[in-house]
């Protein structure tokens, strides 16, 4: 890591990496967790076999929101971008539930 | 997130596999042990190594489980394998120290079997997946925590080596940290169908504690029905209160067999016995399907009726089951576990070579004055990396040391095992670096290649007469114990021979050599 960075900058490449360290746990855990339940509610198979195909599925998608997290130009970048899909498969996830409940 | 995709895969690789690196370090070399699980467990209890198989150990075992323990909801029977010749049994039993009994037995006589306290095999595995003396639930929050991390770490490293074909046969002997970064990347690339194989599906096996979402969506929050749905676990049905007796159990065995092509029974379950409402369920030996998915076939306790059989025919269900099969290796002869083995090692050398190659780096940029983080990272790699596997061999010693008598015997076997790595934790604490390296290392190495002769001293079941007896069940474990020991030695060499801290002009040309690793 770069040492001589100025204090001011430094401190703000330091909390621009705990906010992304966030959003990575937090944000991808939620987009991996709402991807199961899309998967476990929405496919056609049975219930047990949608539920595992959810649950095992959701590791890739953490790991693609992980990387997307850290490969993003700029933090609110990184967080606008976690943000979106987790929004969207809440979303399709409500729609399904009330699909299935009519 | 500094310039380009590549540079940013760098940093997260660097991070996400330092930051738990140790913890990885602890469960790929505990996880790589336990391949042998069952073997280690039959080493550890010599007591058993004179049970011999038998054929109708099933009926004799029952018989005696009728006189044993006769008013109890179900009997649970493992019956003996290849890998364990011994029996064992299972039941609830209100009287019991725990609720139940679970006892060793002869298949020949039926007699229960008494060997000395010890956790075995078993210590390992319950390390690699919950880190053993934490609350269990921790244990397996924290391990897939950082398997996370491991498959994070995994991708953004592809990204990072672009030349995956080419590393195969780069490696830079004897140049510092170069050396180390071409070794992380050999061991990596070589294995890396291994790497990601057992990362993810390690996360598969814990994934209804860490992902249970869809479980709760798709079954109201009711994990049993789930489990009935999946694993075909239910609930037997209530006693009717009349005596009768049970049907013979080999007709019933040869027919399991014939239904799933010539497939062994491997664990009898008989719920209500000694009654007319009693069932006998038969399930497939895991050694002889990839999946973990068990076929299982239910018949009538008194009639021996077929009742219903459960072949895995659902897709993600079998998935999970052959992601479950693929992590624990029980499929396959000695020669796909001694690869799978040998690819476990591969995965522990690629996180410990990791970790000191950071260190290493540290160390080339800041000449011999190093940063506290930078000695942190030293004491606790000296401490890992060549500590843990002295604290291994210390097991394996006091299983043979200690008296067999000893109150808490297996408490004090896991006790010596984290006494030793304690010692070896604080030890580089008070060692210059290459010193502390050296002395843990041989240290290790010596323990390692003193545990088959302590076995020849304290059993009989040494390497001289179980090689000649082709018990290849107990001489792998002295052997893989020998593998071990020279490979610590042959590190110790090589930490012994390399030249101290590279002067800063070969710093700078390192860092010229990997731009991309460089911060």
């Amino acid at each position: 890591m770069a040492r001589s960075a100025a204090p001011a900058s430094e401190r703000l490449r330091i909390l621009g990496i705990l906010s992304r360290t966030v959003a990575a746990l937090f944000g991808g855990y939620a987009a991996a967790a709402l991807a199961s339940v899309c998967l476990a509610v929405g496919l056609p198979t049975s219930p047990a076999e949608a539920a595992l195909t959810g649950m095992m599925a959701s590791f890739a998608v953490m790991t693609g929101a992980v990387v997307w997290v850290f490969a993003a130009a700029t933090a609110l970048r990184a967080w606008i971008g976690i943000a979106i899909p987790i929004v969207l498969l809440g979303g399709i996830f409500l729609l399904l539930r009330m699909g299935h409940g009519a | 997130m500094k310039h380009g995709f590549r540079q940013s895969m760098a940093w997260l690789h660097t991070w996400s596999g330092l930051l738990v690196g140790w913890v990885l370090f602890a469960v790929f070399l505990t996880g790589t042990v336990s391949y042998f699980r069952p073997e280690i467990s039959l080493w550890m209890r010599p007591e058993l190594h004179g049970a011999a198989p038998n054929p109708r150990a099933a009926e004799v075992i029952l018989a005696e489980l009728q006189r044993r323990a006769p008013d109890v909801p179900s009997w649970n029977i493992q019956l003996p394998t290849a890998h364990n010749p011994v029996a064992t049994a299972f039941w609830r039993d209100r009287t019991a120290e725990r609720g139940f009994r679970l006892i060793q037995m002869d298949p020949r006589t039926g007699g229960e079997l008494s060997a000395r306290g010890t956790a075995g095999g078993d210590f390992f595995y319950a390390f690699h997946f919950q880190l053993y003396s934490m609350p269990p639930l921790w244990g397996r929050w924290i391990i897939s925590f950082c398997a996370m991390f491991m498959l994070v770490a995994i991708v953004s490293g592809i990204v990072t080596h672009r030349r995956i074909f080419a590393d195969f046969f780069t490696f830079r002997p004897r140049k510092g940290q170069r050396s180390w970064l071409d070794g992380h990347a050999i061991l990596a690339v070589l294995a890396l169908p291994y790497h990601l194989m057992i990362t993810y599906t390690g996360l598969v096996t814990l994934m209804i504690l860490t992902m249970p979402w869809a479980i709760m969506t798709n079954f109201d929050g009711q994990r049993q029905a789930f489990n009935a749905a999946v694993f075909g676990i239910e609930q037997p049905g209530p006693r009717s209160g009349q005596a009768a007796p049970l049907t013979p159990i080999m007709p019933l065995l040869d027919e399991a067999s014939r239904r799933w092509q010539g497939g062994q029974v491997g664990r009898i379950t008989v719920s209500n016995p000694g009654d007319a409402n009693a069932t006998i369920l038969l399930a497939q030996r895991d050694s002889e399907r990839l999946s973990v998915s068990r076929r299982t076939v239910i018949f009538d306790g008194t009639t021996g009726a077929f009742q219903s059989a459960r072949e895995p025919d659902a897709p993600a269900d079998e998935t999970r089951g052959v992601m479950y099969g693929l992590h624990i290796g029980r499929f396959g002869d000695g020669a796909v576990r001694a690869l799978l083995f040998l690819c476990g090692l591969m995965g522990t050398a690629m996180v410990a070579t990791g970790t000191i190659l950071w260190a290493v780096k540290q160390r080339q940029k800041a000449g011999a004055l190093s940063r506290p983080g930078a000695r942190l990272v030293e004491i606790l790699n000296v401490g890992t990396i060549a500590g843990l596997p002295i604290a291994v061999a210390v097991f394996f010693l006091a299983n043979r040391l200690l008296p067999v008598d000893l109150p808490q015997r297996a408490e004090w076997e896991v006790r010596c095992f984290f006494i030793a790595w304690g010692i070896a934790a604080l030890h580089p604490l008070l060692r210059r670096h290459r010193r502390a390296w050296q002395e843990q290392l041989w240290t290790g190495a010596v323990l390692f290649l003193a545990v088959p002769l302590v076995n020849a001293a304290t059993t009989h079941s040494h390497l001289g007469a179980t090689l000649r007896a082709g018990n290849w069940v107990l001489a792998g474990v002295d052997l893989m114990l020998l593998v071990f020991g020279v490979l610590l030695g042959a590190t110790a060499r090589i930490v012994g021979r390399s030249r101290p801290a590279a002067t800063p002009n070969r710093a700078a040309e390192g860092r010229r050599a990997m731009p991309a690793l460089a911060e």
